[in-house]
């Protein structure tokens, strides 16, 4: 079976902050990691390869220091690593990155099975996955939080709802998004590490996955900014003052008016 | 790309200052634009000296923005019943139709629809569009993305809303990228451009640190999602008058690849953090589960139900479905603690609207202490177990009585 999963490279959300003074996100000392939906996605990919065989192929569309979640990800069972990777792709919306990887899922040949994680944390858009699936037509499913079995080419699974889950069953190849609920990522393994170190990713360039440029990155997109701005949050703000047990006395005098 | 004429640039830093993303240097007295640059153009609006442009091939309308008119909301049907987003995106959806002197349409897809259409008016539809047919019975991508994208097709509206569910998340990517369009997750607000009438769409971006406002300016319709508890409902008129039009749809478009085998209803033991009056929340201010036990502890004294940021669910100290936020619950109870909460965005849209707001945590510049009615500035390590103490102390003379 041959696996591809969507990884993309993100900022550590716990650590980025919003300067007040000058606004501006303070990235100093961010580390970049890989999205933590798509370490499920990778888990449940390695999974099914040891159960049914076959490869995984980890695809991330990014800068070039993105290969450094390729590596991850080949240290935690994938096969290779496959880096797409152009200035032409900045500013991309969700549009344009789903046309993007889809053009370079058609270069890399046949497959059975694209896993991603639900959504990225820094965009949170969870649209990417979705709009693959449409572009290279295939049937998806969002939210997986079980795989049941993988069979004849028909896999089952199961999909998270708000209000429970349905039992699912689609012929491949597919599409799916995975929730944190479907595993446990591993941890690196030393032979992973030892492999990590020495791959190669393979990188794909616009010329390389042939694709419109018109369809690419900033002039590619269907959505634009319009502008950027910290939200004004007001309130009739009364700080409590005094010691720690005079403030605690105010609380509860508030809380008996409250409540 | 960002492109910097160095010849007019006097290296002020102005650009610099402005950059949210800290993507531009002044370097030997010019600005110099980094890979962080995400070009949302506020360096240019600030430039005095025109040294900035955004690289913008003028891009090709694709389709005629005029013949496209009216506002559609989704009105998502599960079990018997429409969703309740649907009669918050109705209550927002009819401001925009009011704004655009447009109609506002629902779209109601499912099996054994019953009066429900009739529902969607009284909430403020003019007209709804459904397609009650047994293949619709459970959701699946391809049929109800297939259905909806005729109807689009078909009568072309301008705007199309719908919530940010399970379901609505999962086929409305599909459906945009079908119709080729662009759509914006998880909205807060939305608001109509009066110069040209375009949809001005914001919410929360890069990890829900700052907003941005988003617009789809060369392609129709326009799509949002925006998540359930967000919006008002109006409220029910049953005097509305409305059209409803039952909808044959061709019958090969209701086929999907992905076949429903079962679907569960699970009953779940969480607390619904929407309905407390009392909401605790901590944050990574307590450092550790331990430490967390606190904020459980005064919900408890208060009957009320505990809540957490982002940070303390991804810490593992209390499950996902205590998280409030943009990629949490959205909020609104009669007081809603913060304890330890730093105030990030994300967080601060999802319970900025609560009656009163008490906020404890040590850093008085913390952002959370703008949305407080009341502020504490001081560690929750000692001002929470004073405050569960004397609420103990309270109970036991409540009891003695």
């Amino acid at each position: 079976m041959k696996i591809i999963v969507c990884v993309k490279q993100v900022p550590d959300a716990k650590d980025v902050r919003l300067d007040p003074k000058t606004n501006t996100l303070a990235r100093e000392g961010v580390e970049s990691i890989m999205n933590p939906f798509d370490r499920h996605a990778l888990e449940a990919a390695v999974v099914l390869k040891e159960q049914y065989g076959g490869t995984v192929t980890a695809i991330t569309m990014g800068p070039p220091q993105a290969e450094e979640t390729l590596r991850d990800a080949v240290a935690c069972g994938a096969d290779e690593g496959v880096l797409v990777s152009d200035r032409a792709f900045a500013g991309a919306d969700t549009w344009a990155t789903s046309y993007t990887l889809a053009k370079a899922v058609e270069k890399l040949g046949e497959f059975d099975l694209i896993l991603c994680g639900k959504q990225a944390i820094d965009g949170d858009t969870a649209q990417v996955g979705p709009g693959l699936a449409q572009r290279l037509d295939i049937p998806y499913v969002a939210y997986a939080r079980k795989i049941t079995e993988c069979v004849d080419g028909v896999i089952r699974l199961e999909r998270l709802m708000d209000d429970g889950y349905d039992e699912i069953e689609m012929g491949m190849p597919a599409l799916m998004t995975v929730v944190k609920e479907i595993n446990e990522p591993r941890v690196p393994s030393l032979k992973g590490k030892m492999k990590a170190k020495k791959m190669q990713a393979t990188v794909l360039t616009a010329a390389d996955i042939g694709a419109d440029p018109e369809c690419l990155g900033l002039q590619g997109s269907t959505t634009q900014v319009v502008k950027v701005f910290s939200p004004q949050f007001s309130a009739e703000r009364c700080m409590l003052t005094g010691t720690v047990d005079e403030q605690v006395d105010q609380l509860l005098v508030k809380l008996e008016e409250l409540l | 790309m960002l492109k910097i004429d160095k010849e007019a640039c006097i290296g002020c830093g102005i650009c610099e200052d402005t950059c949210t993303f800290s993507a531009i240097e002044v370097v030997d007295g010019v600005a110099v634009v980094g890979d962080n640059c995400t070009l949302c153009g506020n360096c240019v609006d600030v430039c005095e000296v025109g040294a900035l442009s955004i690289d913008k091939v003028e891009k090709k309308v694709v389709a005629d923005l005029a013949d496209w008119t009216g506002v559609w909301v989704y009105a998502e049907f599960r079990d018997g019943r429409v969703a309740p987003v649907a009669f918050e995106l109705l209550g927002a959806g009819r401001k925009l139709a009011d704004q655009l002197g447009v109609p506002l349409s629902a779209v109601l897809l499912g099996s054994g629809l019953d009066n429900n259409a009739q529902d969607l008016v009284a909430y403020g539809a003019d007209k709804v569009y459904q397609i009650d047919d047994p293949a619709l019975t459970h959701f699946t991508d391809d049929a109800y993305a297939n259905v909806f994208e005729d109807l689009i097709r078909e009568h072309k509206p301008e705007i199309v809303l719908a919530g940010a569910t399970a379901i609505g998340r999962s086929f409305i990517p599909r459906l945009a990228t079908m119709l080729a369009t662009g759509l914006t997750a998880d909205c807060t607000a939305l608001a109509i451009r009066e110069e040209d009438g375009a949809l001005m769409q914001t919410r929360p971006a890069f990890g829900g640190n700052i907003m941005a406002t988003i617009e789809c300016s060369t392609s129709r319709p326009q799509m949002a999602t925006v998540r359930p508890l967000v919006l008002k409902p109006n409220g029910r008129d049953d005097s509305r008058q409305g059209e409803i039009v039952k909808v044959t749809p061709d019958p090969a478009r209701l086929l999907s690849r992905v076949k429903v085998l079962r679907s569960v209803r699970e009953e779940t033991n969480e607390v619904n953090i929407n309905e407390a009056d009392v909401l605790v929340a901590g944050g990574r201010g307590l450092d550790s589960e331990k430490g967390f036990e606190m904020i459980r502890e005064l919900a408890g004294l208060l009957g009320g139900a505990t809540a957490a940021s982002r940070a303390a669910v991804d810490s593992g100290w209390v499950p996902y479905p205590h998280q409030v936020g943009q990629t949490g619950k959205t909020v609104c109870p009669k007081v809603y603690f913060a304890c330890g909460i730093s105030g990030a965005v994300q967080h601060m849209v999802g319970m900025q609207s609560s009656d009163t707001i008490i906020v404890i945590n040590r850093d008085e510049n913390a952002p959370i202490f703008d949305v407080a009615t009341y502020g504490v500035v001081g560690d929750v390590f000692e001002v929470l177990p004073k405050l569960i103490s004397r609420l103990q102390d309270q109970r036991a003379g409540e009891g003695d009585n």
